[in-house]
């Protein structure tokens, strides 16, 4: 196996399995505010969430262009302040993964914590547990089937993520280059029997992780 | 020490205005469905804001909206049996049992909850999962949990409805040994007659979210106040004598 795509494919791993750990915190937080609470500007939380999954992932990578550009309206100051730029670095991959995958979890999160019985909530309440406490001790593990599915299908997505990463992370090979951009530049490039071997050795690795992924689920839950 | 309770809300067209109060003994709110039982339970433990009024226990205030005091429901001390029992699925029974026991150390949680269990008879059911034992233990369960950390009251809404008739009366018998270990106000509501007559040292009538009636069961039931409580206790009887005389 030649170094570049032994390098795709750790990427790949590493740049999904980071924007998951960030998917579930702040995905679970999300979620359960948007199961839970009332507050003005819900509607728009939810909506502003759930745009990555309709529009196209360019569409999502431009607008956090726009965002974390080096002269982007939060990207600037950070680039004024430290001299660096999230564009064109592992991270930017992360943080385009990150958005792409996030409504998945929060929309089975919070189907499942919404499905979870009000009366149990209130027995913890009265039984003198905070509302972290029970959150984590009654809500969170009997929504433990939504979540897992959640956090799967957020791994998965990330995985597989390609537009919003190449516009915001770029398709630098030996920097950037998940598998499926390394993929995309081995067929642009003519390159067939590459991309036939990272296609193939690709979709091996996500369907032995499904696998696992499923037989974990099984005996967690 | 008691309980008294002065509270209004309207919600959908629905309006809740009763006082009543109770010292350290067991009350049962009785009324049809939609009398506003369930709510005002809910509104004592703070789990459902009343528009206004206040609600004292033991002379504190837990709630009271001219003096902005609203404590929630972590603060107020009552233990609470739900309709469902609302015992933790994923948890066992001891497991749920402990989960009442907050603020204990390790020591005294393990050793009241295994003197408890030993009293409500669910000794040996410890490692069991709710949904591996009976209604009755459940019962059981549910309320050794909600007296473990021996809260100021407890509050009971319609804890043996889903229970067969046997049974049930064994669970009243059960409550009322309970009672003597713990002398604190108890509110249980139902709308079976029986029982209400059968636990109550207070009866509170409960019709149309008002407080139709108070008293002894056998002051309410011998002598109705109004036509409209009347009519609910003897309709009740009717059907209750009815119901014995059938099995008779």
């Amino acid at each position: 196996m030649d170094n570049s795509l032994l390098f795709s494919m750790k990427l790949s791993a590493q740049v999904a399995a980071v924007a998951t750990i960030f998917v579930v915190i702040v995905g679970l937080s999300a979620a359960y505010l948007l199961a839970r609470k009332n507050f003005p500007g819900k509607e728009l939380l939810d909506i502003l969430l759930t745009l990555p999954l309709v529009l196209p992932p360019t569409v999502t990578g431009y607008y956090l262009i726009v965002l974390f550009g080096r002269n982007g309206l939060l990207g600037r100051y950070l680039y004024a302040w430290t001299g660096w730029s999230i564009m064109f670095t592992w991270y930017a991959a992360v943080l385009a993964s990150f958005v792409v995958a996030l409504p998945l979890m929060v929309k089975a999160a919070r189907a499942a914590i919404e499905s979870v019985d009000k009366n149990l909530i209130n027995a913890s309440y009265t039984l003198g547990h905070s509302e972290w406490r029970t959150a984590v001790k009654v809500v969170f593990p009997l929504a433990g089937k939504g979540i897992i599915a959640g956090t799967i299908l957020s791994f998965a997505r990330a995985m597989g993520e390609f537009g919003a990463t190449l516009m915001l992370a770029g398709n630098l090979p030996g920097r950037t280059n998940t598998m499926p951009l390394a993929i995309y530049s081995s067929a642009a490039s003519g390159d067939w029997s590459e991309a036939n071997t990272m296609a193939l050795l690709f979709t091996l690795t996500c369907g032995l992780f499904l696998y696992a992924a499923n037989r974990l689920a099984k005996r967690v839950i | 020490m008691g309980l008294s309770v002065n509270i209004r809300k309207a919600v959908n067209g629905f309006k809740l205005d009763a006082q009543w109060a109770i010292g350290d003994e067991l009350a049962v709110l009785f009324g049809y469905s939609g009398a506003g039982k369930s709510m005002t339970l809910q509104m004592i433990a703070g789990l459902l804001k009343p528009d206004e009024g206040a609600i004292h226990l033991n002379g504190r205030p837990v709630f009271n909206s001219a003096a902005a005091i609203d404590l929630p429901p972590q603060a107020r001390s009552f233990g609470y049996v739900f309709q469902d029992l609302a015992l933790f699925p994923p948890m066992t029974v001891r497991e749920n049992i402990h989960y009442g026991a907050r603020g204990l150390s390790k020591h005294e949680r393990e050793l009241r909850s295994r003197d408890m269990m030993e009293r409500f008879m669910i000794a040996g059911l410890e490692k069991k999962y709710p949904r591996e034992i009976s209604g009755g233990q459940k019962q059981r369960v549910a309320l050794a949990r909600a007296l473990i950390r021996r809260p100021d009251a407890l509050l009971l809404d319609e804890p043996f409805s889903a229970l067969d008739a046997p049974l049930r009366s064994e669970m009243r018998n059960f409550l009322k040994e309970i009672r003597r270990e713990f002398p604190i106000p108890v509110v249980l509501v139902t709308h079976d007659l029986a029982e209400a007559a059968a636990l109550a040292d207070r009866l509170i009538i409960l019709a149309d979210g008002r407080v139709a009636q108070t008293g002894t069961a056998s002051e309410v039931l011998n002598s109705p106040s109004s036509p409209e409580v009347e009519l609910l206790v003897n309709t009740r009887d009717k059907l209750l004598h009815a119901s014995i005389a059938r099995r008779n």
